[in-house]
């Protein structure tokens, strides 16, 4: 079909639209990347930077040869993997158990989740129950509160749902029990499905920042985003008082070298999350 | 068999029944499914607990807002004081200022942020190429998954008086520098524009889910009845989205109360406290960092009633409008 003047008018306006809107969106981590390369001297002397003259790891080396550095991303790291995995073994098995039709109190047991999701207590009865299990300070204290929450049941038994229930029934008659057809069978069939999750959960605790400024006041514990707002917290308040004519130290490369290496996990799962997500957040949002 | 309680009602019961013979058998199958699905039971038993502890104790502790509670002390001990904490809040001033943030936040959104996403998808669904398509929504779907640590670390690399990257432009243009991350007029603004930049693209996902089930035989149709792009957009593409956008507006409307507390509290600060403080972040400065526990839990119960109040109300409102509703 031929196209008109005003549909190539049309075309035109569209591409420029979104080129703008995906430049927008982009600039600001490409800005970060080319700040934190950029040699701290140089970038105090100039004006403002598309393209650094002289390219420099100084900020990394720094920021790598200070231990509370490494500290918090270990942390993080340890935490994106270990709670993961607890999140994805908890999350599965009562989502797979709630997906049985025949299990009796499903109905009522799917009700009190639904509540949970409806009522959130408060923030502070929540500070307190882990003040009250000793888990402040603990690095549980973020894995155990957030090991899942009533929407990752929900969606996790949504897909549970979808595998028929004649294989476990074969299953049981070879003498199977309903935690070995859980193990042998729906898990290894579920695959890339918990691994779609279990990114999601991992992203969630790479991410994770409230509760780590609730639970943890030893700064040896802290994992790389609340480091970085206590780095971010310091820039800002010499802002506050950029009368005074004290210079601050080239921290702002510093900081920017920080924000990268706590962005760099985020887009190296990126492309998974993105082959796997528009199906998950369609279930998610929609329908409970 | 490690669970007799079932067995002990099954037996107890059938005497004050009126119908013995139909309770019994019910009780007796109850138990026999409950015993053949043992391992189910000990299958889920670690995500009950985790509900149970994380999701069900704190619900008891919501009791220490009608107290004085003391730590020390410990619930059991702590006096009753009734609603003295609610009445304190209601007359305090910190209240309207709290109200009036979280609405003008959540309302701003609404305006501005709400409509980005349908726009954008309906963009996206112009396009031709299909390679375009998909470059412009990796970049825009990416922001989702940033921490707001790593969002609020862009802004002010961005927008910092100091050297961010605006005011630097400014300077060199001979202009004067802006100080918008301590402005009050501008706060509410700055976290809408945040929430624009983190969220419109992953937001499209909804509406293109709803754009790729059009039937394509209506745009064809419109198309011999002689509408243009625009008249396909107006008349097929947008009705087809209807049914989303009125049950993510309704979602939205019912989370009104909730404004994010880790945006706001990173882009607090002394200048912008007036216009910056929401009820997670009261909460969080009373409770967590002055120990006042009981006035703190109010505070948050008061919200949270407010909230499910609104998410019932959404729920049944998404119903009215013929929609399936969330839940």
């Amino acid at each position: 079909m031929k196209e008109s003047f005003g549909d190539r008018v049309f075309n035109a306006f569209n591409i420029l639209i979104l080129a703008l809107v995906a430049i927008c969106t982009f600039f600001p981590l490409y800005y970060v990347l080319v700040v934190s390369f950029t040699d701290p001297t140089e970038y105090l002397k100039s004006k403002f930077i598309i393209f650094p003259r002289h390219w420099s790891l100084a900020s990394y080396e720094y920021l790598f040869s200070t231990r509370a550095f490494l500290n918090s991303v270990g942390v993080s790291a340890f935490l994106a993997v270990v709670g993961t995995a607890c999140s994805l073994v908890v999350s599965s098995s009562l989502a797979y158990v709630l997906s049985r039709k025949r299990l009796r109190g499903r109905r009522i047991i799917l009700m009190l989740i639904l509540i949970t999701i409806l009522f959130n207590p408060g923030i502070i009865p929540n500070y307190l129950l882990v003040r009250n299990l000793n888990l402040i300070n603990s690095l549980w204290s973020l894995i155990l509160p957030a090991l899942t929450s009533g929407w990752y049941i929900m969606l996790m038994k949504g897909f549970f749902d979808s595998i028929p229930q004649e294989l476990e029934e074969s299953a049981s008659i070879d003498g199977c029990n309903d935690i070995a057809i859980w193990i042998k069978i729906i898990l290894p069939l579920s695959l890339p499905s918990l691994a779609a999750f279990g990114l999601f959960f991992a992203v969630g605790y790479w991410n994770q920042f409230f509760n780590a400024l609730l639970y943890l006041t030893d700064s040896s514990k802290w994992p790389i985003q609340v480091l970085l707002q206590n780095m971010l917290i310091g820039a800002n308040n010499t802002e506050l008082s950029s009368d005074v004519f004290v210079q601050p130290p080239p921290a702002e490369t510093l900081k920017m070298a920080a924000v990268v290496v706590a962005t760099v996990p985020i887009l190296l799962v990126y492309p998974f999350l993105q082959k796997h997500f528009a199906k998950g957040a369609m279930v998610g949002s929609v329908k409970g | 068999m490690n669970k007799p309680k079932p067995m002990e009602m099954a037996s107890r019961i059938p005497q004050s029944s009126s119908v013995p013979k139909r309770s019994r058998s019910y009780f007796d199958t109850l138990w026999k499914d409950i015993r053949r699905d043992k391992y189910l039971y000990l299958l889920a038993l670690p995500g009950l607990l985790f509900f149970l502890i994380f999701k069900y104790v704190p619900l008891y502790g919501i009791l220490i807002s009608f107290q004085n509670y003391s730590p020390f002390a410990g619930m059991m001990h702590s006096p009753w004081v009734g609603f003295e904490h609610f009445q304190r809040f209601f007359s305090n001033p910190d209240f309207a200022m709290l109200f009036r943030n979280t609405m003008a936040i959540s309302l701003l959104r609404l305006v501005l942020f709400f409509p980005l996403p349908i726009i954008l998808s309906l963009l996206l669904n112009e396009l031709n190429s299909v390679i375009y398509k998909r470059v412009v929504q990796t970049v825009v779907y990416m922001p989702h998954f940033l921490s707001w640590v790593i969002i609020a670390s862009l802004t002010f690399l961005l927008l910092a008086k100091g050297d961010g990257l605006v005011n630097k432009i400014f300077e060199s243009l001979g202009w004067a520098k802006v100080d918008y991350l301590t402005n009050p007029n501008l706060f509410w603004l700055m976290l809408t524009i945040q929430s624009i930049w983190k969220e419109t693209g992953w937001g499209t996902i909804m509406f293109l889910a709803a754009i790729a089930s059009v039937d394509p035989q209506l745009y064809e149709a419109a198309r011999m009845d002689g509408a243009n792009r625009l008249r396909l957009m107006w008349h097929v593409t947008l009705p087809a989205m209807r049914t989303v956008i009125v049950i993510l507006l309704i979602l939205r409307l019912g989370e009104i109360m909730d404004v994010g507390f880790e945006q706001v509290f990173l882009m607090y600060n002394g200048a912008v406290s007036q216009v910056a403080e929401v009820f997670d972040t009261y909460v969080y400065r009373v409770g967590v960092q002055q120990g006042q526990f009981s006035y703190s839990t109010a505070v948050g119960l008061f919200k949270s009633v407010v909230g499910l109040i609104l998410v019932v109300f959404a729920n049944w409102l998404a119903k009215k409008f013929g929609e399936e509703g969330v839940y």
